[in-house]
């Protein structure tokens, strides 16, 4: 399933409601978490899952060609983990 | 780094502000993305939201786990896991949004 195809399947749901506003309410769901872990939040939607931000450690990593040795940054990175009500729909419980 | 978290409820209010639907249409609207997104996931579908990230399905094989208290050995059956990779364009936001 892509975006579009989500769309168009809570538009189908909602006769009522234009399909432009139902393409902004998807988008806005979206936008909102990304942004949310942007400024360093975390998002949690309890049944389905929770959405944070982790710190990976600045470390001294290397070139795998050339075997030269490069600082990487510490940096975040965004990480889902899935809720219990999902983990346990996906494993018929 | 503030700690502060999310929940549907935000989700719901955004969609408010942002399309004028009632705060209690806005959160069913909310549900049913998360529902339609679990049942494609649960059908064993690959869900990829462009700019966002893709959520994913694997099977695990079956294998011996052992209890880290006792260690017993015990079966851990075979069983189904969701991954979520975040799309480039999540991952440079949520690292320049947290830079520094």
């Amino acid at each position: 399933m892509i975006r579009s195809e989500l769309i168009q399947k809570i538009a189908d749901e909602n006769p009522h409601l234009y399909q432009r506003d139902v393409e902004k309410i998807v988008n806005t769901v979206f936008d909102t978490i990304t942004e949310a872990m942007a400024a360093g939040h975390r998002v949690e939607l309890r049944g389905f899952g929770a959405f944070s931000v982790k710190k990976r450690d600045a470390r001294t990593g290397r070139n795998p060609r050339t075997g030269e040795s490069v600082d990487v940054e510490e940096k975040h990175v965004p990480f889902f983990k899935t809720g219990k009500l999902l983990r346990d729909r996906l494993n018929d419980e | 780094m503030s700690e502060k978290t999310l929940t549907r409820m935000d989700l719901a209010e955004a969609v408010h502000a942002e399309v004028g639907l009632s705060r209690n249409d806005s959160a069913e609207l909310v549900e049913s993305v998360l529902t339609h997104i679990s049942d494609a996931l649960v059908q064993n579908e690959t869900v990829k939201i462009s700019s966002f990230g893709t959520f994913s399905v694997r099977e695990k094989a079956a294998r011996v786990g052992r209890n880290p208290k006792t260690g017993e050995e015990v079966p851990i059956s075979p069983r189904r896991v969701l991954t979520f990779r975040p799309s480039h364009l999540m991952k440079d936001r949520i690292a320049a949004g947290n830079k520094g």
